[in-house]
């Protein structure tokens, strides 16, 4: 290819990635803004937002709801997932491929469809909305991405050491919890991650779901928004960005650091 | 340390019989191995023996129990396979002592039992590092002191030296021979190696296509071969087509249009039978060549692969080929030479034409 047309493409690049951190580069600068309103100009550096946030009762109530509800999803996704992966990789049982489709169907079906459906059903059982109803639905939504994760570290763990440990005395349940565990947690952690990440950002789902009264932090800002685009909106998002990636990236790091160790 | 008794034991994976009916007996104490090519079946009984399959059919015993409900864990096996399995989130001692563990063994005496384990594999002091730490050798060695540790009732491993490269594997070989010896432990062998197999064994069964096509020493197996398919897999064979002219009290004559008549000892003519056609069996090095002229039938030599101290010939007589091995004497015969070809009847067999009679 020419120079010319590699230039261009690296352009293109580039402006295509510009155009997807813009918006996020902008609610980080705009959250140390010390102007009375959620945009430009710049009027100098302030944390005042954040003193703000952090008296504003309603955003901590609803950062309190999404973080229990986010570590619940991640406890209840992770546990359901590992044993689904189990069953599916180390198992030979009839209605196998039936199951796997089933289990990775949330990511294919559109999120509102899957809302309205567990919502008419809740109806149907004449249950009330509860938080109980959100953290099914949220374990329901991030339930395929640790399967998928967890099934292809398990695939890549080779079954002799679990052979091993069984022939020199190990229980199954021994085996799982002294080898199967401890060589699938790099995977059952990132699917805790991905679940805790992907409960924290949901909205459209959660928006259907939750009972009268109870706002997450998505759905806090959605109200928010709907008034003014207030300065506090951009200091908690700054928040929420630090969650989302740096929990991640800490993860990662840690990870890294005690691989390092072993070997 | 116990015996270990197969009762026509067979196994199906679907429509696939990977073990036809297979009556074996492991005696106490004896190393056995099985042999054959892949598919053979033979890891299929030692998955079997060890409980990680379970037969469709017929009884499984060790030490006069049958063992077929029993799970693997509460059977006192040692496995040690092809790629080590150490738990790598395990440092060394941990691995060898993991079996312990279900064994209620003291703290104290664990440890000594590691240390004792790491001096019977030659490895001592290892304990702290992680199984990526160690070569693949050592961590074989691992393998096999996690296995014995434990002080099993049978030791079965699976193809243990395949991972390891060639000089290794033969070193290891004669110390895994060594160990077994010296702890006197039950143990079956699997591999497709015949090299191993005959240099390991105390008893080889030779298998394939899920049957049984011989059981006996190393020189059995060998020098009288069962059927065409063990004398081809092990060692270098002649098969030549035969036929049956006369059988007396201790011998039986065959004639080839290579070599004329042949009188075989029945001794190696076991599987024989009755019929009149027949494969003569001549191992590559029990044939001989010598200048032209000399004794013998006259012979092409089409190519020659040198190999230091031994030649491999490769041989026409009429339209047969056949292949020779040699030790090197002064200068190796050239190609196109004419040699005469020699053989003593006694190292011949006589075979049954296909498969076993």
């Amino acid at each position: 290819m020419s120079s010319r047309v590699w230039r261009l493409l690296k352009t293109y690049t580039v402006l295509v990635y510009g155009f997807m951190f813009a918006p996020i580069v902008v609610v980080l600068i705009l959250a140390f803004n010390n102007s009375q309103f959620g945009g430009f100009p710049i009027e100098g550096f302030s944390l005042r937002w954040f003193y703000e946030l952090a008296e504003n009762e309603a955003i901590i109530r609803a950062l309190r709801t999404s973080v229990t509800l986010g570590m619940l999803t991640a406890l209840i996704a992770t546990t359901l997932g590992v044993l689904a992966s189990m069953a599916l990789v180390r198992y030979q049982f009839r209605g196998k491929q039936w199951i796997t489709t089933f289990l990775i169907s949330p990511v294919l079906v559109p999120e509102t469809v899957l809302a309205v459906g567990l919502l008419i059903f809740l109806r149907w059982l004449h249950m009330p909305r509860s938080f109980g109803l959100l953290l099914i639905g949220h374990s329901i939504i991030a339930l395929p991405f640790v399967v998928l994760v967890v099934q292809a570290r398990l695939i890549g763990i080779r079954r002799d050491y679990e052979e091993a440990a069984r022939s020199l005395g190990a229980s199954p349940v021994q085996t799982f919890f002294q080898i199967t565990l401890p060589l699938l947690m790099p995977a059952v952690f990132a699917g805790a991650l991905f679940a805790f990440t992907i409960s924290f950002d949901n909205i459209t789902a959660t928006i259907f779901w939750r009972p009268s009264g109870m706002e997450t932090v998505p759905t806090q800002i959605f109200g928010m928004l709907r008034n003014s685009v207030s300065p506090e909106i951009n200091a908690l998002g700054f928040v929420m960005i630090c969650i989302t990636v740096g929990l991640p990236l800490l993860a990662g790091g840690l990870a890294r650091y005690f691989s390092r160790r072993k070997v | 340390m116990a015996r270990v008794e197969l009762k026509s034991v067979r196994k199906q994976f679907g429509p696939v019989v990977a073990v036809h009916g297979a009556d074996v007996v492991f005696e106490e104490g004896s190393f056995t191995t099985l042999l054959g090519p892949s598919g053979c079946g033979k890891t299929t009984i030692l998955r079997m023996v060890s409980g990680l399959e379970k037969p469709t059919s017929g009884d499984i015993e060790i030490g006069g129990n049958r063992i077929n409900d029993v799970p693997i864990h509460k059977r006192n096996l040692g496995l040690v396979f092809q790629n080590y399995a150490l738990f790598p989130h395990r440092t060394i001692g941990e691995n060898i002592a993991f079996g312990l563990k279900y064994r209620d063994v003291p703290k104290s005496e664990m440890a000594r039992k590691v240390t004792e384990a790491l001096d019977i594999v030659r490895l001592p002091g290892v304990e702290d590092r992680y199984p990526s730490q160690l070569s693949g050798g050592q961590q074989q060695r691992i393998a096999l002191a996690r296995a014995i540790v434990i002080e099993p009732d049978v030791l079965l491993l699976d193809e243990p030296l395949s991972a390891l490269d060639a000089n290794l594997r033969e070193e290891m070989r004669v110390e895994l021979k060594t160990i077994q010896d010296r702890i006197g432990v039950t143990s079956i062998f699997v591999t497709h190696d015949q090299s191993e197999a005959l240099a390991m064994s105390d008893k080889i069964i030779v298998m394939s296509a899920g049957r049984i096509e011989q059981v006996g020493t190393p020189e059995e197996v060998y020098n009288t071969p069962a059927s065409e398919f063990v004398a081809g897999f092990l060692g270098a064979a002649n098969l030549l087509q035969a036929r049956v002219i006369n059988r007396d009290a201790t011998h039986v004559v065959l004639e080839t249009a290579e070599f004329g008549q042949t009188p075989v000892p029945l001794s190696h003519a076991a599987t024989l039978g009755q019929s009149n056609d027949a494969k003569l069996m001549v191992r590559a090095e029990k044939l001989t060549l010598g200048p032209k002229g000399s004794d013998g039938v006259a012979a092409k030599v089409e190519a020659v692969d040198y190999q230091g101290q031994l030649a491999r010939y490769f041989l026409r007589v009429g339209d047969t080929q056949l292949q020779a091995m040699n030790m090197i004497d002064g200068a190796p015969f050239g190609a196109g030479e004419t040699v005469a070809l020699s053989m003593n009847p006694d190292a011949c067999a006589a075979l049954p034409v296909g498969g076993p009679a």
